[in-house]
């Protein structure tokens, strides 16, 4: 079969053709950039927290006054603890999904001079490290003298766990321990070092990568209260958190229990990613409704010159060509279009790209996305194209005499 | 004429139901994908006070004594915000801040609960153009004499008072009784523009921006005594002495909106701004003299990127799922009219010209866009109640107006004529001798 002939065939039906391989282009351009924002969204639900997600849940109480602090803090860990299946109950000042806690700038030197970055502190009571799950990669734990209680808004002169992402970003390729970083009118140092741990609220805000992450021990008291941190065996979690609710109500009756924030850390992630995932459920039926436009227009078209060529398949028949001859002729030809189309989508894919790159701080497309968006049109094209181009290897030869 | 060419247009989309309903679908789909985002994007973006946003301004300086001299900051420190609201120098001036609060109405048997408050001056009804469905804002006394009172919203009447005049009725704010002065007619700015701030370091997740009125509102002064302890800065450039306590702390957490009723009016106020700030620097406590801004509303809203970007991304994705939708229809027109070939010589033959032959196929794409509007009208309706139907802070702001009701069905015709276009002056180029062989 050779490509001449549909080739000058093509060039008799040119307004159509290019309609078709505009649309075909159009389908190219948003679908490769459609999968790519669909990507970037699912990596981003799936940041890993670094905390053993499904055996957490948080209690947040608020509306009472610094001078009860300390009372209300004994009061309810002791009544969150008294719960059958709790296995720890720690004061912790944020969790990842829930509320922001502290974020400030970081310095790497005393003068200010050095910046490295905006960090998200994890305030974090007795036990609340160990109770997170989080992995040390080098160095220790805070020991239970290092818990000092918060001044202001952390500890002053603290020691610090620090993720392996930050280190790495504060210090390139030098040993964290011991080192030193100034922020709020004080300084830490770093006494471990742990493999993740997510912000609050990653994705959100100036920083640039979602691990840039400080956990800050400290103990419990005016400035540090109403918000603890329940561990349980994953089966048992749901029946604690609502055992919990309770207790924390009946304990603390004056206070207000923050009924959005008291929940496990897995329905906390549920409902931060909840605008992203509704976001892709539109991306994914975008996807299929392009798809299917573009078939469709594609079945209309092929089904036309099917019809309108009725007779010159009649012909080729008589003359001596197969059936699969007249498929294959129908299957090129469709072909053809939607490479040329392709070839502009690529163009147009990249620069739609552009418009969004200036837009919305999107990276380039990788180039990768080409191919996967190419051969998915190739594969429609082909299956759309299938059932006009059976109707034309159908027509008998004696079409050829008979009048269109 | 046109009549019988629609009737024509009638009779031949009936010959063909199966093309026709494709098409028809194809840009009833588009028209409902594209009008659904466009709406979203018609109320988002909108004037919050129709029209009267051009007289309201948002001044700003450089409060940090070691500026770098980028952007000044979104809010004001406590002595500038104070110092320029007592300075009385625009029509009408409020200051704003927001904190939350604990919030018990003795009689009512609900339990306590937290509430963000809005805390601001007498000026900020009349300026806002607030509607009041009892009672009635505080005045400038009130502010002076850091009077317990309050007004709160609707929604919060509702909840606590069953929709009854509360009027005269007491709150427990915290530790403090309020007198409740007013309450609101139902009242949803969207956004919430008195509120915005910080929408450039939001990377484009600024629906939270479109949320509903806080329940209570007290006098600024008021405010600063029954909650102190419990403000949040929006950023500070040293760790306050006393948390949650900002008066004195190098924190920058205040609103202030000016009204300013004519051009000369905003050129003295700038002037003024730039007064102050020559003033302070040269007290030594401003180091920056070239670093400040007043921005309308609009300039404002526009900064902060209010819009959230997915919002902007659902539509010009919906925009070129319609524009894929079109050429899926002119190819569809293409093939009907040109199988329509011989037909179209007959009547070219009999002495038709091509200006009819033309608008007679038009017409028939005219009746496709119009029962695509119709489909797409429908799917609109759909689309906007799934959208309601969605966690979003916005959901409840989202309807279908008579302008873009009316918009719909602009767009479908003629974005369906649009798309009749190409095909029709194919259609009219038929030379009729050669057609007329054939048939």
């Amino acid at each position: 079969m050779q490509i001449q002939p549909v080739l000058a065939a093509l060039r008799r039906h040119r307004i159509a053709t290019i309609v078709i391989a505009l649309e075909i282009a159009l389908a190219c351009a948003v679908l490769c950039n459609a999968c790519f924002l669909i990507v970037r969204r699912v990596q981003a639900m799936h940041v890993q927290s670094g905390v053993d997600e499904h055996a957490l849940g948080t209690i947040k109480i608020e509306g009472f006054e610094g001078s009860q602090a300390n009372d209300l803090n004994a009061r309810v860990t002791a009544a969150l603890r008294a719960l059958p299946g709790v296995q720890s109950v720690s004061s912790i000042g944020a969790v990842p999904f829930g509320e922001p806690g502290v974020i400030a700038g970081v310095t790497r030197d005393a003068a200010g001079q050095q910046f490295g970055g905006v960090v998200d502190f994890y305030v974090a009571g007795p036990g609340a490290a160990k109770a997170m799950g989080l992995r040390l990669l080098a160095g220790r734990m805070p020991a239970p003298d290092e818990y000092m209680p918060v001044t202001q808004i952390v500890p002053k002169e603290a020691p610090i766990l620090i993720t392996h992402v930050l280190a790495e970003h504060l210090w390139p390729g030098e040993n964290p321990l011991d080192k030193t970083i100034w922020s709020m009118d004080t300084h830490f140092r770093v006494i471990g070092v742990v493999d993740h741990l997510t912000i609050p609220q990653p994705g959100s805000g100036e920083e640039k990568d979602a691990d840039w992450s400080i956990v800050v021990p400290a103990m419990p008291g005016p400035q540090f209260a109403g918000k603890y941190l329940l561990s349980a065996s994953p089966e048992d979690l749901p029946r604690v958190m609502r055992d919990a609710r309770i207790a924390a109500l009946k304990t603390a009756p004056d206070a207000v229990l923050d009924l959005e924030q008291s929940r496990t850390i897995d329905q906390l992630r549920d409902t931060f990613f909840l605008s992203d995932r509704v976001m892709t459920g539109l991306l994914i039926a975008v996807i299929v409704a392009l798809l299917g436009t573009t078939a469709l227009g594609i079945v209309g078209l092929a089904s036309f010159w099917v019809a309108q060529r009725r007779r010159q398949i009649g012909v080729r028949r008589a003359l001596g060509a197969t059936r699969g001859d007249i498929l294959r002729y129908f299957q090129i030809e469709n072909f053809l279009i939607v490479t040329i189309g392709i070839v502009a989508g690529m163009i147009l894919a990249y620069a739609i790209n552009l418009v969004l790159m200036s837009i919305y701080e999107l990276p380039r497309l990788p180039f990768g996305y080409l191919p996967i968006g190419a051969v998915a049109l190739w594969i429609l094209g082909q299956l759309a194209v299938l059932a006009p181009a059976l109707r034309a290897a159908s027509v008998p030869p004696v079409a050829a005499i008979r009048s269109a | 004429m046109i009549g019988y060419y629609v009737e024509l247009a009638v009779h031949s989309l009936r010959r063909n139901k199966v093309l026709t309903a494709l098409m028809v679908l194809a840009i009833a789909v588009g028209i409902g994908a594209s009008m659904t985002t466009l709406t979203i994007m018609h109320l988002l973006s909108g004037d919050p006070l129709h029209g009267r946003s051009g007289q309201i301004f948002y001044p700003q300086l450089d409060a940090n004594p070691d500026s770098k001299g980028r952007q000044p900051y979104d809010m004001l420190d406590y002595p500038s915000a104070t110092a320029l609201w007592n300075a009385h120098r625009a029509d009408r001036q409020a200051l704003v801040v927001n904190s939350p609060i604990k919030l018990l109405a003795p009689g009512t048997r609900l339990p306590p609960l937290m509430q963000p408050m809005l805390s601001t001056t007498a000026d900020f009804f009349p300026m806002f153009a607030v509607p009041f469905r009892f009672g009635r804002s505080w005045s400038a006394e009130d502010d002076a004499a850091h009077a317990r009172v309050a007004v709160i919203s609707a929604d919060l009447n509702d909840r606590l008072f069953a929709g009854e005049n509360s009027v005269g009725r007491t709150l427990r704010l915290k530790n403090s009784d309020v007198r409740i002065v007013g309450v609101l007619a139902p009242w949803r700015p969207s956004p919430l523009f008195y509120d915005v701030r910080g929408g450039r370091f939001a990377s484009g997740d600024t629906a939270s921006f479109y949320g509903k009125p806080e329940g209570v509102i007290t006098p600024f002064s008021t405010a600063l005594e029954i909650n102190d302890g419990n403000f949040q800065p929006f950023t500070c450039w040293s760790v306050p002495a006393t948390p949650g306590h900002l008066q004195n702390a190098s924190c920058v957490w205040i609103a202030l909106w000016v009204q300013l009723g004519d051009a000369a009016k905003v050129a003295a106020y700038r002037q003024f701004l730039d007064g102050y700030v020559a003033q302070q620097h040269a007290l030594g406590r401003l180091t920056r003299t070239d670093n400040t801004r007043m921005r309308s509303l609009t300039e404002w809203l526009d900064f902060n990127g209010v819009v959230p970007s997915d919002v902007k991304l659902q539509t010009s994705l919906a925009f070129a799922f319609l524009a894929i939708c079109l050429c899926n229809v002119v190819g569809l027109l293409l093939a009907k009219f040109l199988r329509r070939g011989g037909e179209i010589g007959l009547r070219r033959a009999m002495g038709a010209t091509r200006r009819a032959v033309f608008m007679q196929c038009l017409v028939e794409a005219g009746v496709i866009g119009v029962l695509g509007g119709i489909g797409g009208l429908f799917l609109t309706v759909l689309g906007l109640w799934l959208v309601r139907r969605q966690p979003l802070p916005y959901a409840d702001v989202v309807h279908l107006d008579v302008s873009m009701f009316l918009v719909t069905f602009l767009i479908s015709v003629g974005a369906s004529l649009l798309a009749g276009l190409l095909p029709a002056a194919r259609a009219s180029l038929v030379e009729p001798a050669l057609q007329l062989k054939v048939l």
